[in-house]
């Protein structure tokens, strides 16, 4: 029994590691860069969300959507303002700068918020789930990330799969050039990717902070660089990847943290990584790497 | 002589430094096909890439149908009725057939992709038998048919194709430059670059002799089939 609670718990941290790691892999596969500023987003969607809550009295979720809106447009700000003006630079360049806008955004939370933690409110009204007599508890927060996840999954995958945009964002993400030439106009194209993740990072950070209610100006960063491994452990660039590698490491985190070492959670997490990528450089569902001559 | 349907004027590019087009000036009218020959590296492709908008022009001009269409971007002109099919054939691997040339037609009404479908699957039936089949998985002659019909699904009025014949069996060469003379014999005007300068003269109206960054020689296509110094540098006789 608290080996099936602790599984629940693992996959639904790996739920929010997977909804995160879709903003990560989904960029990466249509802009081709790594915008380490994303775990932020993550955290400036949790203020949104607290705030609307708590200052403004807010129900749940108009305080979700208002968090919702103010991340996608964060997002499609940032890459217009920071990376447009990039696209034809060294990837190297975008990297250092998608750093230099993830400590911008910290510190302006930092500056606006203060640093003292916020008690994040419980802002999900489902009843704990008990099952076995009593046996095993799973509480509401931990079921309302489960569902979320399939169903982002599920909307996401019909989208890119049925929808003009969607499959105009397969174009772009395999061959810019060719897809510039069917008409597709490849900014809008970027800016959308942009704004399908950062409005997933706004629920994601609601969802992570309902589980761990703690909130400060970095609450994003260890769970974005996390969901970075998950996306790069899946294959980056690859949807199911994303969603696959994220529960994989939130299950192998908590039971690792469970029964080996606490301390060695996270440790254990990145060597599990590094194993993957020795076998498997290109993540467990990657595409093999082609030179392009 | 009609209006041309496209005109560059005196175009030049650069890729960071290299100065890849010095001064290019060429005319397609209507109706016409044209072909661009020369060695690897001339800047045929350069040419075609930058009058389909994926590169910008640094000066000169490129008139389609009598607007300025330099420097406008590759999306904005697919509509306009121009259309390349690229070097190296360029479909989307990891999609559909269908999907391929749904994404053709992305700029039109999608109430009347379905029809364009159709009509290509008429004209290249093995692209029918192969609907529903990951494109990745066809052949090269497939692949090359299937970029074509997927050029053609923006119903462009001037196409133009970057070697389709490259890396194609001699039988499919000759298929592929059926289809073109068909694709000319219904009304569609072509802007050809090809390695094959013997098929792609045979085929041709006019001709124009790429090298290094500026055209060396133009003129009717029969004409610079039996001209001698044609003959020496790219027919190998």
């Amino acid at each position: 029994m608290v080996f099936l609670s602790n599984l629940v718990n693992g996959i639904s941290l790996g739920s929010i590691y997977a909804i995160i790691a879709l903003g990560y892999t989904m960029v990466y596969g249509i802009a081709k860069m790594l915008n380490f500023a994303h775990g932020d987003i993550i955290m400036v969607g949790a203020y949104i969300a607290y705030c609307a809550a708590q200052y403004w009295g807010f129900p749940p979720i108009l305080s979700l959507v208002v968090a919702m809106a103010v991340c996608t447009i964060l997002g499609i700000t940032i890459e217009k303002l920071a990376y447009k003006p990039l696209r034809q630079a060294t990837s190297l360049a975008v990297l250092i700068t998608a750093i230099g806008m993830s400590y911008l955004l910290q510190n302006l939370a930092l500056l606006i918020w203060g640093a003292n933690p916020k008690v994040f409110p419980a802002m999900i009204g489902v009843d704990t789930l008990t099952l076995f007599s009593g046996q095993l508890a799973i509480r509401g927060a931990t079921i309302v990330t489960i569902v979320a996840n399939i169903i982002i999954m599920i909307v996401l995958t019909l989208f890119t799969s049925r929808t003009k945009l969607g499959k105009a964002m397969r174009c772009v993400s395999e061959d810019r050039g060719a897809a510039e030439l069917m008409g597709i106009n490849v900014n809008t194209t970027i800016s959308l990717t942009f704004a399908i993740g950062s409005c997933l990072a706004a629920v994601a950070g609601l969802l992570l902070c309902s589980s761990y209610p703690m909130l400060m100006p970095t609450t994003g960063s260890m769970p974005g660089i996390k969901a970075f491994t998950a996306a790069v452990f899946g294959g980056i660039g690859s949807i199911p990847g994303a969603m696959i590698g994220g529960i994989l490491l939130g299950v192998i985190e908590i039971l690792g943290k469970a029964y080996i070492s606490t301390e060695l959670g996270d440790a254990i997490v990145f060597a599990v990584l590094i194993i993957v990528l020795l076998v498997r450089p290109t993540g467990l569902l990657g595409k093999p790497m082609r030179e392009k001559v | 002589m009609p209006d041309s349907m496209l005109q560059v004027t005196d175009i030049h590019v650069y890729y960071g430094a290299i100065h890849a087009i010095k001064g290019i000036s060429l005319e397609v009218y209507p109706d016409e096909i044209v072909t661009l020959i020369g060695a690897n590296g001339a800047g045929k492709s350069t040419t075609l890439n930058t009058i389909a908008g994926l590169l910008r022009p640094k000066s000169g001009d490129v008139l389609f149908e009598g607007r300025s269409i330099a420097g406008l971007g590759a999306s904005r002109i697919v509509p306009s009725g121009l259309s390349l099919c690229p070097e190296g054939r360029r479909i989307f691997q990891q999609m559909t057939v269908r999907e391929n040339l749904e994404m053709g037609g992305y700029t039109r009404n999608p109430a009347e992709i379905g029809a364009s479908i159709d009509e290509m699957f008429q004209r290249f039936p093995r692209l029918r038998e192969r609907e529903k089949q990951i494109a990745g998985t066809l052949s090269g002659g497939e692949q090359q048919m299937l970029a074509m019909a997927r050029a053609l699904m923006s119903r462009p009025r001037l196409l133009m194709l970057d070697e389709p014949s490259m890396g194609l069996a001699p039988i499919l060469v000759e298929q592929i430059f059926d289809i073109i003379k068909e694709l000319h014999e219904s009304g569609v005007t072509i802007l050809l670059v090809e390695q094959n300068a013997q098929m792609a003269l045979s085929v041709a109206d006019r001709a124009y002799v790429l090298e290094t960054g500026h055209i060396s020689m133009s003129g009717p296509a029969q004409d610079l089939l039996h001209n001698d110094a044609v003959q020496k540098a790219y027919l190998g006789s």
